[in-house]
């Protein structure tokens, strides 16, 4: 070995120590786990669990609960995920707009919500949403709308969250957008206008196509942190009511961490990655047909 | 960009007039939340939960902070929070500078598929690791420690990533010079290229503060004595207990979100370099 190759795997040793122990293993073990009925008495005597081999996925599939917990994450990802690459977009054309005036302070505001601690903003937005001393109601109110009760009725709750989930968040890709527009050669927009197009067929025919790739790399990470939906429900909600809001993530913490039936929580977080996994293979494809 | 450019006179102004109005309207959204939350952990108890609730504290009281200090004793969980987030910071910059130096600028046999493998391991949620993970821990005895959080988030797959992306950038002739001086690979990193990777490392240092100080399910699974929960782990454990008292869950979650904000605003270009940087690449 040169010199060179071996200081390399000196400087390289503590980074993939710590990942191979503590997160390449575990994950290997989880597929493990998932095959077994590990439960709370397996806590105490690792030996008591028994390989039961897919009898967790049968289960699984078999569980009413855990359809509605994958039919909610979908919801939430398919829904507010557009949702929120949409609202990035919006603030980043009318951030990128020659004529703003304070754009970087309107860009730190639109930013503020990414950095603060999604529990914190989550006991504070079920505040705003409470049917008596919310806010929200009473912003409806400005408008001649009639109160809602956002997290207590099965219909409002998820919609509520994925409002929270985009105040917190679309400042994020809004950022990548930006840096996205601002590579669009400016030549394009003034041969378009020589033509006689206007904002809207400009906006259509060069921004949209020239911001494909980072379309698709903001929707892919919303996608993916989408899916793993975890503390909003956890704060806000429990998952209810009536399971409204219970993720596969959340249903994946309860079975493991508080019934302490791992070997099935196991499974269930397997499921997790199969969907995340599905969603960024299909991301990466489109990425290639359209180029 | 250009979209509005091009449009003259009156109609321009127009315009310039509706897109600040929108803006103005949308910044006015986004800071209603922080706004109440400051407000209403001001005011003194039970007012935030009236009908309807005022939007100022009819008096400013700071009772409910020194609540959650005196009765509460936050200021450990602000401890553990500050200790948990700063050591994270300290040696995940270390480890992954070394890695990402090393995947940048050394050549060994299997670096580019051994890059490409951990990139590709970036897919995997965290939460699939997290069962066996807490098993392994109680294995080691590190369940209900601080190490516990600290150890799983030393090294970071994106961290090594952006580190390597950044000292790709630097000269060869740079490190050349230095060997031929002499200098020990370990000095060569300590000397040249430390002190070159400085912004690189400022931004992967806030990221992981951040990222450490919000970080709710892992502190949540394996810290269980109250003694050494992190702010947002005692925040969501509150909410249990004291969810009728608005006025102090709120003074909590301005206790847990005001020290990133201060951060972020200090700090902000290197963080939203970072966003950037990770995504152009892609």
């Amino acid at each position: 070995m040169t010199r060179e190759s071996r200081a390399a795997w000196w400087f390289l040793a503590p980074s993939l120590t710590v990942i191979a122990v503590f997160f390449v293993l575990p994950v290997m073990g989880g597929l493990a786990l998932s095959l077994t009925d590990f439960d709370i008495y397996a806590l105490s005597d690792p030996a008591s669990a028994r390989l039961t081999w897919f009898d967790n996925y049968a289960r699984l599939l078999a569980d009413p609960v855990f359809w509605k917990a994958l039919r909610n994450t979908l919801y939430f990802a398919l829904l507010g995920g557009p949702l929120s690459v949409a609202a990035s977009l919006a603030a980043a054309l009318l951030l990128s707009s020659r004529a703003v005036w304070l754009k970087g302070l309107f860009r730190t505001v639109f930013f503020a919500p990414v950095v603060t601690t999604l529990v914190a903003v989550a006991v504070v937005w079920r505040s705003l949403y409470h049917p008596r001393f919310g806010l929200a109601n009473q912003v409806l109110g400005w408008f001649g709308l009639g109160g809602i009760d956002w997290l207590g009725d099965p219909a409002w709750a998820m919609p509520a969250i994925i409002i929270m989930a985009i105040w917190k968040n679309f400042g994020y890709n809004m950022v990548i957008f930006m840096a996205g527009l601002g590579a669009i050669p400016e030549s394009l927009y003034e041969a378009a206008r020589i033509d006689g197009a206007g904002v809207w067929r400009q906006f259509r025919s060069i921004t949209l196509p020239m911001l494909r790739p980072t379309t698709l790399f903001v929707s892919l990470i919303t996608m993916i942190g989408y899916l793993q939906l975890f503390a909003e429900p956890y704060v806000m909600t429990r998952g209810g009511p009536l399971n409204a809001t219970l993720s596969v993530a959340l249903l994946m913490y309860e079975q493991g961490f508080r019934w302490w039936n791992m070997g099935f929580a196991a499974a269930v977080a397997f499921v997790l990655f199969a969907l995340i996994l599905a969603g960024t293979l299909l991301q990466l494809r489109l990425q290639k047909d359209r180029s | 960009m250009s979209a509005t450019r091009g449009l003259q006179g009156l109609r321009r102004r127009g315009t310039a007039a509706v897109l600040h109005l929108a803006l103005a309207g949308l910044a006015a959204a986004t800071l209603l939340p922080l706004f109440a939350m400051v407000s209403a952990s001001l005011m003194p108890s039970g007012e935030s939960t009236m009908t309807p609730p005022p939007w100022l504290p009819s008096r400013v009281t700071f009772e409910h902070y020194r609540h959650l200090f005196t009765r509460l004793s936050l200021g450990r969980t602000l401890a553990n929070s500050v200790l948990l987030a700063g050591s994270v910071t300290a040696l995940s910059l270390l480890v992954n500078s070394m890695a990402g130096y090393a995947f940048a600028k050394l050549r060994f046999a299997g670096r580019d598929r051994l890059f490409r493998a951990l990139l590709s391991a970036m897919v995997v949620p965290a939460q699939v690791a997290m069962l066996p993970l807490f098993l392994l821990l109680k294995q080691l005895g590190l369940v209900n420690t601080y190490l516990g959080v600290i150890v799983p988030g030393m090294a970071s797959i994106f961290g090594i990533f952006l580190v390597r992306l950044y000292a790709l950038s630097l000269p060869d002739e740079l490190l050349d010079a230095a060997r031929v001086d002499g200098a020990s690979e370990w000095r060569i990193y300590r000397s040249v290229i430390l002190p070159l990777c400085r912004p690189v490392l400022v931004t992967l240092g806030v990221f992981t503060f951040m990222g450490t100080w919000n970080d709710f399910m892992w502190p949540l699974v394996v810290l269980t004595d109250d003694r050494l929960y992190t702010l947002p782990v005692a925040l969501a454990n509150l909410m249990g207990e004291h969810v009728q008292d608005n006025e102090l869950m709120m003074a909590g979650s301005v206790l847990t979100v005001l020290p990133v904000l201060v951060l972020f605003l200090a700090l902000q270009r290197h963080y939203v370099e970072g966003i950037t940087l990770g995504g152009v690449k892609e």
